[in-house]
């Protein structure tokens, strides 16, 4: 190790250097959203002519609507003019040096975390050239997958050298008519990642954006496009389990899923961008679109999602059953502590014959925090036999935050059984009695009682991914017990 | 080791405990008997540190700790024990998870090692031969699903895991049948030492004619109005608390 945090260190060393000439050459798109910016964007990114015709189209269609009013969360109006849609990684636009540029709060996170000082430099953007190691390894992992057919790469990068798959893909389970936050992202989308598989290959590892996203700053509209051809399968990780600092304020994502004929995707997340302060100051918005399209026959599209982070979350990973046979599942943990705010939950639209569906759902709330979970189950008239099985279940702590749950049901046809069930619970003085009468620190009894209630959902994360989630919701937790 | 002077306290303005007096040296047991509302749970939930009580006069001295003062998992570490009447279930948390944390959290705080899984588990193993218990209960989660017997069992392992100072019983014996009973106090008498005062808190005489109890207490009204020898619990099982409450039966008795 040492030898390593000496070579990191000269990495760093380099960097500062050069971080200075690249500032220079930043890009930055003045603030403000117009035809003229995307033309700009998708000029940067020299994208052949059908992305900058997509981008318009969804740009005409944006100004013509407005943010949905109906979710439970409140929020200072957006100035949309106010923002800017091209950047530059902020590392190279001049974003932290060194660890002491850097919130120590958020440090006394990372240290709580586990995270070993080189990655805490990553995370915090303090050296992009520091990812070096990471980059290699990523160029290794590569490798290895094209072997197999397998396409992994940003989703810019993607468009240069697979246009026909990107176009014949592209917004064709969320298209750019979707809703307001989709049809911004499709206008001005920065980055992303795109995955295929072709048929009949089983993804020998997971897949995840960790190391692309430390090699570059993918900023606040990114775009996911994955397809598993048929009877493929990919598990895939979305971003890191350890906090991602960014200071913009505004984050609009979309996720597209397309499982062909007897594929599988799994879909795991652990979402901790920065919540705000404990007076509720700052945080991200985090508008998020994700939907996965069960396209084919015996089709199988799981969510897996620990959310702690963001001011606000507004997101709502979705299954649509098309194929017949077709599984589609949720599994959620959202936490809200202080101020957050966070409406989430899922869809599950059943079309096929003999489609299935699963949602758990697991709320904590703590501090001043809103808890909302909202869910729909579809079941159209040709899904014989369609079965759905609900589960929500909140936890609160304390008595000044709030959960609430509001699941839609609509059934057209006579042969589904759709089934929900709720509870809301509150982790007692007799539970924390319990725990602290044999020693255990309340802050230590918070968090176990809390994990298990999230037991059955974090049972689907990958391993090492459960572990680090069940740290992050102690550290989230912090202070709640005062 | 336990020393309470002239303790007041209620709950909700309510007085419930009216001046205790109490001396409990190290390896002594001591019986706290006395019919409901006495106020017997009150005096263990306190000693062990629950919320919600206001004490208004007293002291209650542990070791050379100012009782009262001291959170409770600072009482726990000091080895402070209570089982509880009613164990608390714990849905999601294995016993095995939970019964580490604690004991884990108990060796940290007197400076040692803590145990990782492998040697815990076993040590737990050891423990749960030891009180013929079955091991089964280990992965399940905390009390949950559990029978009255079996949950009672669990809070017994949990002392014989943690090897407190001072282990408080309140109403172990409640809702047992005769051989859970037994295997309890089986492994009641299997901690008694030198060391270690036990404090058992109950409503009937059953449960000491398996652990003889060194000093007998009636609480009555929130005071202790006579304190004996094991024969004491026997006489209350001839004339039923009432002879406490009345003053002449009082004399009588004594």
């Amino acid at each position: 190790m040492p030898t390593a945090t000496r070579q990191l260190d000269e990495l760093i060393g380099r960097e500062y250097k050069h971080g200075f000439f690249t500032t220079l050459e930043t890009d930055t798109v003045p603030r403000g959203l117009s035809e003229e910016v995307i033309r700009m964007i998708s000029a940067r990114k020299n994208e052949p002519e059908f992305m900058l015709e997509w981008r318009l189209k969804a740009y005409r269609y944006w100004l013509t609507k407005s943010e949905p009013g109906w979710a439970n969360i409140h929020h200072p109006a957006i100035d949309y003019q106010d923002i800017s849609y091209y950047s530059a990684p902020k590392s190279e636009k001049g974003g932290p040096r060194s660890l002491s540029e850097i919130d120590p709060e958020l440090l006394r996170t990372y240290e709580k975390l586990g995270v070993p000082l080189n990655e805490q430099k990553l995370l915090a953007g303090v050296a992009v050239d520091a990812v070096f190691d990471s980059v290699s390894v990523a160029t290794t992992f590569k490798e290895k997958l094209a072997e197999l057919g397998i396409i992994f790469c940003p989703f810019s990068e993607a468009v240069q050298k697979h246009p026909e798959l990107v176009k014949e893909y592209l917004g064709s389970v969320v298209p750019y008519t979707d809703n307001f936050f989709a049809t911004l992202n499709s206008a001005v989308f920065s980055d992303g990642s795109f995955c295929y598989i072709p048929p009949g290959v089983r993804c020998p590892m997971e897949l995840s954006t960790y190391f692309r996203i430390n090699a570059k700053n993918t900023g606040q509209f990114e775009r996911t496009l994955i397809i598993a051809d048929k009877d493929a399968y990919v598990s895939y990780l979305e971003g890191c389990t350890a906090p991602m600092r960014d200071e913009n304020q505004l984050h609009a994502a979309v996720v597209e899923l397309i499982a062909l004929e007897g594929a599988q995707i799994k879909y795991a997340t652990v979402q901790n961008w920065y919540p705000g302060d404990k007076e509720g100051h700052g945080g991200i918005y985090n508008f998020v679109t994700k939907r996965g399209d069960c396209r084919g026959a015996n089709s199988h599209i799981s969510w897996t999602q620990v959310e702690t982070g963001s001011a606000i979350t507004w997101k709502y990973p979705s299954v649509v059953l098309r194929g017949d046979n077709s599984v589609g599942e949720f599994y959620s943990v959202a936490l809200t502590n202080h101020y957050q705010q966070a409406d989430t939950g899922t869809k599950m639209t059943h079309i096929g014959r003999n489609t299935r569906s699963t949602v758990l759902s697991k709320g904590i709330s703590a501090g001043h925090g809103q808890n909302t979970y909202r869910g729909q189950i579809k079941v159209l008239s040709g899904a014989a036999n369609a079965r759905n099985y609900t589960q929500c279940d909140s936890l609160l702590l304390g008595d000044r935050c709030g959960a609430h749950t509001m699941p839609y049901i609509e059934v057209k046809n006579s042969s589904a059984k759709v089934e929900h069930e709720a509870s809301t619970s509150r982790i007692g003085e007799d539970q924390l009695f319990y725990c602290t009468q044999r020693g255990i620190a309340p802050e230590d009894a918070v968090s176990m009682i809390v994990s298990g209630f999230c037991k059955a959902v974090f049972q689907n994360l990958p391993m090492e991914f459960a572990v680090e989630a069940q740290k992050l919701l102690g550290v989230s937790l912090e202070g709640s017990t005062g | 080791m336990l020393s309470v002077k002239n303790l007041h306290a209620g709950i909700n303005d309510k007085e419930i405990l009216r001046g205790i007096d109490l001396e409990v040296r190290a390896g002594e047991v001591h019986a706290i008997m006395g019919p409901n509302g006495s106020g017997k749970s009150t005096l263990a939930q306190l000693l062990a540190g629950r919320e919600g009580y206001q004490v208004s006069a007293g002291e209650v001295r542990f070791m050379e700790h100012d009782l009262l003062a001291m959170a409770p998992e600072e009482r726990a570490r000091e080895g402070v024990f209570l089982a509880f009447q009613y164990p608390v279930e714990i849905p999601g948390v294995s016993n095995a998870l939970f019964l580490k944390t604690a004991f884990n959290s108990m060796r940290k705080h007197r400076g040692l090692p803590e145990f990782d899984a492998m040697d815990f588990l076993q040590l737990v193993r050891d423990k749960m031969k030891l009180l013929g218990m079955d091991d089964k209960l280990l992965p399940r989660a905390v009390n949950e699903g559990f029978s009255g017997g079996e949950k009672k069992r669990n809070e017994i392992l949990q002392m014989a895991v943690l090897e407190p100072r001072l282990a408080i019983l309140d109403e172990t014996d409640s809702g047992l049948d005769i051989d859970a009973l037994k295997l309890v106090a089986d492994g009641v008498n299997g901690m008694r030492n030198a060391e270690r005062a036990i404090v058992l808190v109950t409503h009937y005489q059953r449960l000491l004619d398996f652990i003889v109890p060194d000093v007998v207490h009636v609480l009555s009204q929130g005071r202790i109005v006579k304190s004996g020898g094991a024969e004491l619990a026997r006489e209350l099982e001839q004339h039923g608390y009432g002879a406490f409450e009345d003053r002449d039966a009082l004399t009588k008795v004594a």
